[in-house]
């Protein structure tokens, strides 16, 4: 199938000074995108340029088989048939939630247009709520209203821009996952931005991190926690540690935790410096092992407890154990490598701009 | 460039959305320079050579302008505020009996002319007037022998302004209180901190944008006050203006003390501007519910009553039973000649300009939101100039220009065609419509813009998203949610030209007089009984509004009246 | 919405604008106000058939919308009430000289304009007012003489700002030279009682209270008090004495109302007419019942109440004098601190 929405090296500018920098990436038909990243990475830019808000100042971009944005032209967004919900979810104040939900389909006939609004309320699961006020409502319930009247001229792509920030966290996930039964039910393509990894997980098929204008990486949430094409993807996924290390032959490293096996990647040779990336599940609580750490700091995870543990060298590691392996701080538990696969970033290079033998976008 | 990322963080000024031709572009520097014309005409002025009058002006007279105008302002700031905040917040947030009659009540000396009001306690309260000869009979006291705070002097109209310009800053900061979030007014009271503590700490410095629009409105009255000034024998800038411009008839020299005026004005429009953009920041939680209010009892109770009653009493009812009195004693001179006509010519063209100030606030706060360029702000902000420049200035600077394009066409018909077309537009309503705007389009300009900085840009774009072009979002979404401001407006218009009188004097056409104008023809002749019958038709005509207003300002509360 | 309140607008403004000008008429610009003008105008169309329409305002104001309408101004006659405004129109080319033999015949050679621009319609003298108990009229002699400190405290005016006061002074710059009624003016600025404030009335009733002994106003002031509604008013007004000054020499400082033809005039006939009508013995008569003022053609009865404050010599000064030296009165005032 070909792709809904084609993003080819677009960059956008406010007031000649480019915040997004020749992004690209594609959506299919029906599949959920995501664009995650820390405040002020242009995430929210691109997405607005994708609505039509923003003049793309270099590349295109292309809705269905029509070309939306390019430098000096811009399709307006009330003609390109993009749904979009708010950060704040921008419902109508002086309009009934039903009003706000019919407010994008107020020229179909009559009983279209009752129908659809009453099969969003009921999609929405909100069907009692049509004639109340949205200040009457919770910030979910808001949430939800937002995202029905987006729903209701069945657009071709939807936009959500941080549609959980202002969510209770424990709120965000189930929402999110709410969220995305609804889209595929309708089998809608979508994209939203966040800075909330496990929200972009929760309702993403596909991912793009994006730090300072620039896409580090376009994957699917197992490769970018497991398979990360940079250093700035491997730090803002998950959590982890980075060792430092030395390539003792294509498929070992050695460090201060001693030889980690692992397909080294192309480029680094014997005796160069490199960081490898250690996640807490790479390391498990074995008291038989002769490998010991400190127990620095420890936080109860319900099921697990997770560690941070300083290795004799000085190093700090992170270790989640089963929460019955409770260690006071200070005192000093066996470890041991349980790597799947290593993940190595070559040091000397890790500061060069993107190089462009890395896949999307680009690394560093 | 880290702000991007929120767009309700954005500044709408930089909130940029697709370029279709820039028909808003032209459509508001156009009409913003039109209504600057006689701003611009009168500015024109300075360039005129400086005469040896205005050395003379500098070696004799300028000083005490500025000292004069200055004091006022001062006296007059700080009386608004003490009489308005306090106020603003006791019937906002507060519970005591009287309550609601107050928060009506409190607007009503907007409907009161100040040079009314000066004539009036001036008939009370100076030496030969009732209070005065009352004490000396009363003591068989002489002149000399006691002492009474002198009315006709700076501190008489500090006062006699104060008492009808506070509603500005009452009926700005009152909205503010009741828009603050519930739940900033309760987590100051978690705090431990009591109704002065939540007042003072939390309040007023969350209300302070509303606070100093409020105060900068009435500042830019008072410099434009001539009634007041010229009983009071001040020698303010603009009394300075008069009679530079008609006493010593230089008009070159009169326009410079103006640009001086504007240049004041310039530094209070900046000192609004600069609270508004630090109001982005104040955005408050949008949830609301009922405001719990304090209960006061006790000496806290018998204050606030007080606090209330003084504004009311002195501002306007004080002053109306004066003018009632006096109108009861002349009785038969008034009511057979043509006073109906008199309240209908001020009603009609109070409405109209109203309506057609409010129109074009709406259309130039709107365009500026969507093309914010330099030329569109600047031009904006000039077009806001006038309400601080004395009626009769501006009434010049239309008059001028009006003529000017009159003969000109009128020139050119003679000449090609024959035909002598005249004076179409000098000497009409469309002329004083026209400089009704010009004088109090910032008072729709700046209520209509704060209204739509509080809807935040998402609503603009979630509009668009659903399909819907930028006029139609003006019309279904904007004005529908600030509908409570563009009324309130609308009546703030209506009352100031229903006082207004020096460019009704000078431009209205033969035949057509207003209640204002009967009103000051007979004060102006110290016939201040005879002109009371006047002067309170004009008070009870802008009640009806005054009273709308406050019910708007009830109502716009987030909350206050939810549907079922 | 935004239809409604345009097609409202329009509406309203239609209704408005029904209220204009129509043909074959009189259009007066008139400083005098509505209230002491209009019976008369009513008068003249009841009397002739000639319809007048009248704006009123203040006369700098009507002047500087006639300067700006140039040929195509409406008006057809100028009505002032003090001379210095007569004489600035006259200056700014916006009045026409005409020949009529009634109206030289009605008003003296002072009171008009030599080349016929304008005439006056009636006078006000503006004498020494007292406080009877407090001062003997043989105390007074001219307005020179109240610059002598024994008057220290004891004088009641009001601002320079008032046209009347510069009239006054213009008079004296013409008859005395600048030099003198400066330092006239600087002794009479330093026996103020208070500083200027407030209108004539105001000064009278301050001298009728005690705050001062003498008061500077205009006779109809004083005429309007004792013929006013309320007693406080009649009672004040009995209280202070009317004062000739200058009867030896040049006479007591006058003033006038006056009226000329304007320039764009195309009812010069009806104008003329018109202002014939008002230098007439009915017109001139209301005036001083009406509003007290002195009528400008010898013969006409005074009022009771001018009658009363008897006969007097007026300054002879030609009138336009008075517009000469305005500008050099105010400037004297702004530097001998008359405020």
């Amino acid at each position: 199938m070909t792709r809904l929405l084609d993003v080819q090296r677009v960059s956008v500018g406010y007031h000649g000074k480019d915040v997004v920098h020749s992004a690209s990436f594609g959506l299919r038909k029906g599949t959920i995108g995501c664009l995650l990243g820390p405040s002020g990475c242009g995430k929210t830019t691109l997405l607005r340029a994708i609505a039509g808000f923003e003049p793309v100042s270099g590349g295109r971009i292309v809705l269905g088989d029509e070309e939306v944005s390019r430098p000096g032209w811009t399709l307006p967004p009330e003609r390109r048939q993009v749904g979009m919900v708010f950060q704040d979810f921008a419902l109508f104040p002086h309009l009934t939630v039903a009003d706000n939900i019919g407010f994008g389909i107020r020229r179909w006939k009559g009983e279209a247009y009752a129908a659809r609004v009453a099969e969003l309320l009921e999609m929405v699961g909100l069907p009692q709520y049509g004639k109340a006020y949205p200040h009457a409502l919770s910030g979910g319930q808001q949430q939800r209203i937002a995202l029905a009247r987006a729903l209701a001229p069945r657009p071709r792509l939807m936009l959500l821009d941080e549609p959980f920030s202002s969510m209770d966290v424990e709120l965000r996930e189930g929402l999110a996952r709410e969220v995305r039964g609804i889209l595929k039910q309708e089998n809608i393509t979508a994209m939203l931005v966040t800075h909330d990894q496990m929200e972009a997980f929760a309702i993403a098929d596909h991912i793009g991190v994006m730090r300072a204008g620039h896409i580090m990486q376009w994957d699917n949430a197992y490769n970018l926690y497991h398979k990360p094409s940079n250093r700035f993807v491997a730090d803002f996924i998950g959590q982890g540690v980075i060792l430092p290390g030395t390539v003792l032959n294509a498929r070992e490293v050695e460090t201060e935790m001693g030889l980690i096996p692992g397909k080294v990647p192309p480029g680094c040779t014997r005796g160069m410096g490199v960081d490898v990336l250690v996640r807490p599940d790479d390391i498990q609580h074995d008291d038989a092992s002769p490998m010991i750490g400190e127990v620095v700091e420890k936080a109860f995870r319900g099921a697990q407890f997770l560690y941070t543990l300083r290795l004799s060298g000085g190093s700090k590691v992170l270790c989640l154990t089963p929460s019955h392996h409770d260690h006071p701080t200070g005192s000093r538990i066996g470890i041991r490598l349980d790597f799947d696969h290593l993940i190595v970033f070559p040091r000397d290079v890790c500061t060069v701009e993107p190089s462009a033998e890395l896949p999307s976008g680009g690394a560093n | 460039m880290t702000t991007v990322s929120f767009p309700d963080q954005t500044d709408p000024a930089c909130h940029r959305t697709w370029r279709f031709g820039d028909v808003w572009s032209w459509g508001v520097v156009a009409t913003a320079l039109t209504l600057a014309l006689p701003v611009l005409v009168i500015a024109g002025f300075v360039f005129v050579p400086a005469t040896e009058v205005w050395l003379h002006l500098k070696e004799t007279v300028l000083k005490d302008y500025i000292f004069t105008s200055l004091g006022l302002m001062i006296g007059v700031g700080v009386g608004v505020l003490a009489m308005g905040i306090p106020a603003a917040w006791m019937v906002s947030l507060c519970e005591f009996p009287g309550r609601r009659l107050f928060e009506w009540a409190l607007l009503l000396p907007l409907a009161i002319p100040a040079y009314i009001i000066a004539y009036t306690y001036t008939g009370m309260l100076d030496f030969a007037g009732p209070v005065q000869t009352g004490l000396r009979e009363l003591f068989d006291w002489s002149y000399g022998d006691y002492w009474f705070p002198e009315v006709r002097s700076l501190g008489g109209a500090v006062v006699m302004l104060t008492l009808v310009l506070y509603p500005y800053v009452y009926l700005l900061a009152r909205a503010a209180f009741l828009e603050q979030s519930v739940c900033v007014l309760e987590v100051s009271r978690t705090l431990g901190a009591g109704p002065w503590a939540g007042f003072y700490r939390v309040a007023i410095p969350l209300a302070r944008p509303a606070i100093i629009t409020g105060l900068s409105l009435a500042l830019m009255e008072t410099l434009a006050d001539y009634g007041t000034a010229q009983y009071f024998g001040l020698t303010t800038f603009t009394t300075g203006i008069f009679r530079t411009w008609f006493g010593l008839g230089d008009p070159a020299a009169a326009a410079q003390l103006s640009a001086i005026l504007m240049g004041f004005v310039f530094l209070l429009i900046l000192l609004e501007r600069g609270s508004r953009r630090r109001a982005r920041f104040h955005h408050t939680s949008s949830r609301y519910s009922r405001l719990p209010r304090y209960r006061l009892s006790g000496w806290r109770r018998a204050g606030a009553l007080v606090a209330c009653a003084i504004p009311v009493v002195f501002g306007f009812l004080l002053p109306a039973l004066q003018l009632g009195w006096w109108a009861a004693i002349t009785l038969d001179d008034w009511w057979h000649t043509d006073f109906l006509r008199l309240v209908w010519n001020s009603l009609g063209l109070a409405a109209t300009a109203a309506l057609i100030a409010v129109l074009l606030a709406v259309f130039m706060a709107y365009g500026k939101r969507m093309r914010s360029s330099f030329m569109v702000t600047a031009a904006v902000r000039l077009a806001g100039m006038g309400y601080a420049i004395p009626g009769t200035v501006i009434a010049v600077g239309v008059m001028l220009p009006f003529a000017w394009i009159d003969n000109g066409i009128d020139g050119w018909m003679r000449e090609h065609f024959g035909v002598s077309t005249g004076l179409i537009l000098s000497g009409t309503l469309v002329a004083l419509v026209f400089s009704y705007c010009v004088r109090f389009l910032a008072v729709s300009l700046n209520t209509v813009e704060a209204a739509l900085t509080k809807i935040k840009p998402s609503m603009d774009d979630a509009a668009r998203c659903l399909g819907m072009p930028p006029r139609s979002v003006l019309a279904r979404v904007h004005l529908p949610i600030m509908r409570g401001s563009v009324l309130t407006a609308g009546l703030l218009v209506f009352v100031d030209v229903l006082k207004e009188l020096p460019a009704t004097l000078i431009l209205r056409p033969f035949n057509f007089n207003t209640l204002a104008v009967r009103a000051f023809e007979l004060a102006g002749d110290e016939r201040l009984a005879q002109s009371a019958s006047a002067a309170l038709a004009i008070v009870l005509a802008g009640i009806l509004p005054v009273i709308l207003l406050s019910r708007t300002i009830s109502r716009s509360r987030p909350g206050h009246d939810t549907p079922a | 919405m935004l239809r409604k309140a345009l097609f409202t607008t329009a509406l309203s403004l239609s209704t408005l604008l029904a209220v204009s000008v129509q043909a074959a008429e009189v259009n007066v610009y008139s400083a005098r106000q509505e209230g002491l003008i209009k019976p008369l105008l009513d008068d003249f169309t009841s009397q002739t058939g000639i319809k007048v329409n009248l704006v009123t305002g203040k006369a700098n104001a009507l002047l500087q919308r006639l300067r700006s309408e140039g040929r195509n101004s409406p008006a057809d006659i100028l009505i002032t009430v003090d001379a210095g405004n007569l004489y600035a129109a006259k200056s700014a080319g916006v009045l026409q000289p005409i020949t009529s033999p009634a109206l030289d015949a009605a008003v003296p050679a002072a009171y008009r304009d030599p080349d016929g621009q304008w005439y006056a319609l009636s006078m006000r003298a503006r004498p020494i007012m007292y406080h009877k108990g407090k001062v003997d009229p043989s105390e007074l002699s001219t307005y020179e003489a109240l610059a002598d400190p024994k008057w220290k405290g004891r004088i009641c005016i009001r601002s320079s700002d008032n046209v009347y006061n510069q009239s006054m002074v213009a008079s004296m710059i013409a008859t005395l030279g600048e030099a003198r009624t400066e330092a006239w003016a600087k002794g009479f600025v330093a026996n103020f009682a208070r500083p200027p404030q407030g209108g004539d009335r105001d000064q009278i009733k301050a001298a009728a209270a005690g705050q001062c002994d003498i008061a500077i106003a205009n006779t109809y002031y004083l005429g309007g008090m004792l013929n006013s509604q309320e007693a406080k008013d009649r009672e004040a007004a009995g209280e202070v004495g009317v004062f000739w000054p200058n009867q030896a020499d040049r006479g007591v400082h006058v003033n006038v109302s006056g009226a000329g033809v304007t320039a764009a005039s195309r009812n010069k006939t009806e104008a003329i007419k018109l202002l014939e009508f008002l230098v007439g013995d009915d017109a001139q008569k209301w005036y001083a019942e009406v509003n007290q003022e002195y009528p400008v053609k010898s013969g006409v009865a005074w009022s009771e109440t001018l009658s009363a404050f008897g006969p007097y010599k007026a300054d002879g000064v030609n009138m336009g004098q008075l517009g000469v030296h305005n500008a050099a009165a105010v400037r004297l005032m702004d530097r001998v601190g008359w405020k």
